[in-house]
C-alpha cells in the first residue's frame, strides 16, 4: 500500500508499505529518518517516541496504515536548523546522554511535558517519563537536563 | 563495494576540556539531533535483511533439518546451516566450544539452528517457519550444583559438565572461632538489558573478504572468531565500530556477526541482521545465577577470624567468560576485607540453562551479595553497628589479600564506609504522604500504613582489567597536522564507545597531552592494532594510557624535528615552549603541510595465574572500591518496596572527567538496585519464560530514588594518570545495600535477589 504522512512539516510518501509494518519502520527504514528507536517495538521502552497529531505515542504500536494522513514530528524535527530545542542542549549539557538510544524518545516525552506544564514539579518529570526506559544514565542527569530545559524555555 | 550511507560520523565537534575536567561529549549534538548511526540504523543501497532460526528446545538432537522449501519463498536469497560455515564452525572467549550454527546438539533454547536473507524483515520471518527441523528432544541439566558433582549426569560437552573449579586457601583453613555465622545465598539471573538491539550490516568486498559494521565491544576479539568460522584471513574481515546503544557485557559473545558475513558473502549482497527484543534476550549471555554457602567466623570484638564459601555459578550451554567468573568470584570472595584465614571453593558448569557470560561487576556481584549479607548478619550477631563492624575489618593498603597479593596501591575501605554513612539521611516521614511516593506509587491500594523504614550497607571490591596473566593491552594511534592553519590532533584506537564516554577522554588526553584544543577521533576500526575489550572497567585505564604514550610519541617527534632535547620541553596552545616559559616555535609552522603520526601500545604490569591447588598468586592489576548506602520503605501487607536513597562513595584514583564519573556511578546503582528488587530472567527447565521488556523489569525513572555520590581521588601510583578502573563498583554494592535495608526494615532472612513481593509477605 502507500502512506501519505506529513514528518516534520514535510509531506512524505512511502510506495510498497507492508500491511505489517508500523510507523516506526516507514519512518526508519522507508523515509530514511531513523532517529527513533527500535529498542523493543513493543511499546515498553519509549525509545520511538514521536508526535503523533501532537500527541506522543509509540511509533512501533502505530500500524503505517494508521498514519495515513496525520501529522508526525519525529526527534529529527525538534530543532530548527542549527539550533537546538532547549531540550535537546540540556541533555548534552546536563550529561543525560550516554549511549543515547534512548534519548530521541526521552526528548520527545520531555519536550511535550515542558509544552504541558511549564514548570514541572520532580514528581510530575518523573510521572512523564516512567514509560522511557534508560539503562545507561540512573536517570538523575535525566531530571537535571528536564528541570534546566523547562527553566530555559521560561526564559525565551 | 562502498560503505553504508548511514555510517558513523567522525567526532569532530570541538569540545573544550582537558584532564579533570568535564568537557561535554563530542557525539551528543549527533545524539540529540537523531542523526548519530547506531547499528541498527545502517542502511545500505540494495541490503537484505538477515534472520535466525533458533531452537525452541533446550536439550535435544537435530535428527533432520531441511531449508528447501524455505529457500523456494519468492524473496529469500539464501538459507544456511552449519554445512555452509565455510570454516570452522566453533567459537568462543574463552574456550572454542560454541557452534556458529548447531550442528547435532542443541544445548539450550535459542541456540541458533540456521541464517537467511531476504529482501524485506517480514519475508524472512515468514520464511524461517519452512525450515524443517526434527528433533529428538532431550531431558535438561538445570542444576548447577549437580552438574558439578554428578558424573552420571550426561556431558553436554567432551570434557564433561565442570567449566572451572577454584580453590583458594589461606592461613589455616580449619580456623574457629567465637562467633560464627553462616547462610546460604542465591542469585538470579540477570539481563544486560541494553536498549541498542544486536545488529550489524555485513558488506562483501571486491577482495572475497567482507567489512562488517556492528555494535560491539571488543572488534579485534570478533574479527578473529569472525574470520576463523568464515576461513578468510584476518584482513579479510575488517570490522568497524557503529553506535552502540549500551553494552554491559552482553556485547562481548559473537552474536550476529558471523552469520551477517556468511550471508554477505553467499549472497554477493549488503545484509543487516537487527535482532527485536525477543531474540536478543536469546541472542546474547546473561549474568551468571549463582548459589553461594557462606560461613563467618569473628572475635567478640568483631575483628574476622575465618570465612569458608563454596559457590557455584551457572554458567549455561556454552563457557563463554565463565571461567573469569569463577577467578573472579573466588578472588573476590571475601570482599574488601582483611581476612586472616579462608577457605573458598567455586565452581562454573556447564547446564541447558541460557548461556552466562559477561556483565557488569563479572564475578564480583554474586559474592558482594552473599558476605556482604553474612557481615550484617554478623554484625547482628555482635550486636554492632554494621558500618563499624565493616570499618573494623577494612582492608587498607598493605593489606594481604586472600590470595597472598598485597595491596601496594590506596585502598580506602574505611574511609568510602564512614563517608557514605555521614551523608544526610532522607528526613523520617511525617503525617500525610503523597501517595506516589510510596511503595508502589500511584497504583498502590494502602495509605501507607504498614510502610516501614529501613537503612542498609554495601561495600565492594572489584578487579580492573583482565587478570590472571593475560597480557592486557591497548594500541593507539596519533595524528598531528595542521588544517585552517591550525595545528590539530587526530587520535586513532579500536576502542569501543559503548555509552561510558570514552570518545570524550581520547579527546581529553590529547589535547593535555599536545597543547591543542582541536581534537578528533577517528572511527574505531581494526585498521589500528587491538584496544581490547570495553569492559573489565579497563578502558580509560589501558586505552587512555596507550593514547597517552602516542601522544608523548607525537611530542618527542615532534622535538626531534626542532632538534631540541626533549627535557624541559612542553607543547602548549600550539607552541612549543621551553622550560623557561620561551616559545622555541609555532607547531602550526613546524609541521607545515607534513604530518607526525606515532602508534603506541599501553600494557599494564603483569598479572599472574592462580596456583591450581591454593590459589595463591598476584591475580589481579588493581582494585575498585565502592560503598552504597541505601534508605527503603517497605509495605509490609503488600511486600512492596520502595528506595527513598541511593548514596555512594568510590574511590577512583584520579577523575578524568567528573561528571562522566558520577554519571557512571548513578547508571551502575541503577543496574544493581534492579537486581535487587525486580531483575531476573525466570528459567524454568532451561526455558526462559519472559523475554520481553513487559516481563523482564528494569529499573524506570519511578523506581530510581535521588541519589548522592562522593567522590574520591586516591591515586595509584601504577596507572595512567593515578586512574582506578569506575564502571563496575557501584553496581555491584548496591543490590547488597538495598537488600541490607529490606532487612533491616523487615526483620526477614531474605537470602536471594531479587526479592519479590512474596518473599516480604511470605505468601
Ligand atoms: S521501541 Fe517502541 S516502545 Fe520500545
Ligand atoms: S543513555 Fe543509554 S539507554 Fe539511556
Amino acid at each position: 500500500m502507500r502512506v501519505n504522512v506529513t514528518v516534520n512539516g514535510e509531506h512524505r510518501r512511502a510506495d510498497n508499505v507492508w500491511e505489517g509494518e508500523s510507523l516506526l519502520y516507514v519512518l526508519r527504514e522507508r523515509l530514511g529518518l531513523p532517529g527513533s528507536k527500535n529498542a523493543c517495538e513493543q511499546g515498553e521502552c519509549g525509545s520511538c517516541t514521536v508526535y503523533l497529531d501532537g500527541v506522543p505515542a509509540c511509533a512501533c504500536l502505530v500500524a503505517a496504515g494508521q498514519a495515513e494522513g496525520r501529522d508526525v514530528v519525529t526527534v529529527e524535527g525538534l530543532a530548527e536548523g542549527d539550533e537546538l530545542d532547549p531540550v535537546q542542549e540540556s541533555f548534552v549539557e546536563r550529561g543525560a546522554v550516554q549511549c543515547g538510544f534512548c534519548t530521541p524518545g526521552l526528548l520527545v516525552a520531555a519536550h511535550d511535558l515542558i509544552e504541558r506544564v511549564p514548570d514541572p514539579s520532580d514528581v510530575e518529570i518523573r510521572e512523564a517519563l516512567a514509560g522511557n526506559l534508560c539503562r545507561c544514565t540512573g536517570y538523575e542527569k535525566i531530571l537535571d537536563a528536564v528541570r534546566d530545559a523547562a527553566a530555559k524555555k521560561a526564559v525565551r | 563495494m562502498s560503505a553504508p550511507a548511514r555510517s558513523p560520523q567522525e567526532l569532530h565537534d570541538t569540545i573544550a576540556g582537558g584532564i579533570g575536567e568535564s568537557p561535554l561529549r563530542p557525539d551528543g549534538t549527533l545524539k540529540v539531533r537523531g542523526e548519530f548511526a547506531y547499528s541498527s540504523d545502517l542502511w545500505h543501497e540494495d541490503m537484505l535483511w538477515g534472520a535466525t532460526l533458533r531452537s525452541p528446545h533446550p536439550h535435544a538432537r537435530i535428527v533432520r533439518l531441511d531449508v528447501s522449501r524455505a529457500l523456494a519463498q519468492p524473496g529469500v536469497h539464501a538459507v544456511l546451516t552449519h554445512e555452509d560455515v565455510p570454516g570452522e564452525n566453533v567459537y568462543g572467549l574463552k574456550y572454542q566450544d560454541t557452534p556458529a550454527l548447531a550442528a547435532d546438539l542443541v544445548r539450550y533454547q535459542g541456540e541458533p539452528i540456521a541464517i537467511l536473507a531476504a529482501d524485506h524483515p517480514e519475508i524472512a520471518r515468514q520464511a524461517l517457519k519452512e525450515i524443517v527441523v526434527e528433533y529428538d528432544v532431550l531431558e535438561p541439566i538445570t542444576d548447577p550444583e549437580r552438574a558439578a558433582h554428578d558424573d552420571t549426569l550426561p556431558k553436554l560437552h567432551p570434557d564433561g559438565n565442570l567449566v572451572r573449579h577454584q580453590r583458594i586457601v589461606k592461613g589455616d583453613p580449619a580456623a574457629t572461632a567465637d562467633v560464627v555465622v553462616s547462610g546460604v545465598y542465591e542469585i538470579g539471573m540477570q539481563d544486560q538489558a541494553f536498549l541498542g538491539p544486536e545488529s550489524g550490516l555485513a558488506v562483501p568486498a571486491e577482495d572475497g573478504g567482507v567489512d562488517l559494521y556492528l555494535a560491539t565491544q571488543w572488534l579485534h576479539v570478533d574479527q578473529r572468531q569472525t574470520a576463523k568460522a568464515l576461513g578468510l584471513p584476518l584482513e579479510k574481515v575488517r570490522l568497524t565500530l557503529s553506535g552502540v546503544g549500551g553494552a554491559f557485557g552482553g556485547r562481548e559473545d559473537l552474536s550476529m556477526q558471523i552469520h551477517s558475513c556468511m550471508l554477505a558473502l553467499r549472497t554477493g549482497r549488503p545484509v543487516k541482521m537487527s535482532y527485536n527484543r525477543l531474540e536478543s534476550f536469546f541472542g546474547h549471555v546473561h549474568r551468571h545465577p549463582a548459589k553461594m554457602y557462606y560461613e563467618h567466623g569473628a572475635t567478640r570484638d568483631g575483628k574476622l577470624v575465618y570465612v569458608r564459601a563454596r559457590m557455584y555459578f551457572d554458567g549455561g550451554a556454552y563457557a563463554s567468560k565463565t571461567p573469569v567468573v569463577v577467578g573472579n568470584g573466588t578472588t573476590l570472595s571475601v570482599g574488601p576485607y582483611d581476612v586472616p584465614n579462608a577457605h573458598i571453593e567455586g565452581w562454573g558448569v556447564y547446564t541447558n540453562n541460557p548461556t552466562c557470560g559477561a556483565m557488569r561487576g563479572l564475578g564480583a556481584v554474586q559474592p558482594t551479595y552473599a558476605y556482604e549479607s553474612q557481615m550484617d548478619k554478623l554484625a547482628s550477631a555482635l550486636d554492632l553497628d554494621p558500618a563499624e563492624l565493616r570499618i573494623r575489618n577494612a582492608l587498607s593498603e598493605g593489606s594481604t589479600v586472600v590470595t597472598g597479593q598485597v595491596v601496594d596501591f590506596p585502598a580506602p575501605v574505611a574511609e568510602l564506609v564512614q563517608r557514605v554513612r555521614d551523608l544526610p539521611l532522607p528526613p523520617e516521614p511525617a503525617g500525610e504522604r503523597d501517595i506516589r511516593e510510596l511503595p508502589g506509587g500511584a497504583s498502590n491500594t494502602t495509605h501507607g500504613e504498614g510502610v516501614v523504614r529501613g537503612v542498609g550497607y554495601g561495600v565492594t571490591i572489584k578487579n580492573i582489567s583482565y587478570a590472571e596473566g593475560l597480557d592486557d593491552y591497548s594500541t593507539a594511534r596519533v595524528r598531528l597536522e595542521v588544517l585552517g592553519g591550525e595545528a590539530v590532533a587526530m587520535v586513532h584506537t579500536a576502542a569501543a564507545e559503548v555509552g561510558q564516554g570514552l570518545v570524550t577522554l581520547q579527546q581529553q588526553i590529547a589535547r593535555t597531552e599536545l597543547g591543542l584544543t582541536r581534537v578528533s577521533v577517528h572511527p574505531a576500526d581494526t585498521s589500528v592494532g587491538d584496544a581490547g575489550s570495553s569492559s573489565a572497567s579497563r578502558q580509560t585505564y589501558v586505552t587512555g594510557g596507550a593514547v597517552r604514550n602516542a601522544c608523548r610519541a607525537v611530542a618527542e617527534a615532534v622535538y626531534a624535528r626542532l632538534g631540541v632535547p626533549a627535557e624541559g620541553m612542553s607543547l602548549v596552545g600550539g607552541k612549543v615552549v621551553a622550560a623557561d616559559g620561551e616559545v622555541v616555535a609555532d607547531l602550526a609552522e613546524l609541521l607545515g603541510d607534513t604530518a607526525i603520526e606515532e602508534t603506541r601500545e599501553f600494557h599494564h604490569r603483569p598479572t599472574y595465574p592462580l596456583d591450581p591447588e591454593t590459589g595463591q598468586g598476584d591475580a589481579h592489576v588493581q582494585y575498585g572500591f565502592s560503598a552504597h548506602r541505601a534508605v527503603v520503605d517497605v509495605d509490609l501487607d503488600l511486600g512492596l518496596v520502595k528506595v527513598v536513597q541511593l548514596d555512594c562513595a568510590q574511590d577512583v584514583g584520579k577523575a578524568m572527567n567528573p561528571d562522566a564519573v558520577v554519571a557512571q556511578i548513578q547508571g551502575g546503582s541503577a543496574q544493581g538496585l534492579g537486581l535487587a528488587v525486580m531483575e531476573e530472567i525466570l528459567v524454568k527447565d532451561g526455558k526462559v519464560r519472559n523475554p520481553s521488556f513487559t516481563d523482564y523489569l528494569i529499573p524506570t525513572i519511578l523506581d530510581m530514588p535521588p541519589m548522592r555520590v562522593d567522590v574520591l581521588e586516591r591515586p595509584d601510583p601504577h596507572a595512567p594518570y593515578g586512574v582506578r578502573g569506575v564502571g563496575e563498583p557501584p553496581t555491584i554494592s548496591a543490590t547488597p545495600a538495598i537488600a541490607n535495608a529490606i532487612r533491616a526494615a523487615t526483620g526477614l532472612e531474605l537470602p536471594r535477589v531479587p526479592i519479590r513481593p512474596e518473599h516480604i509477605t511470605g505468601v
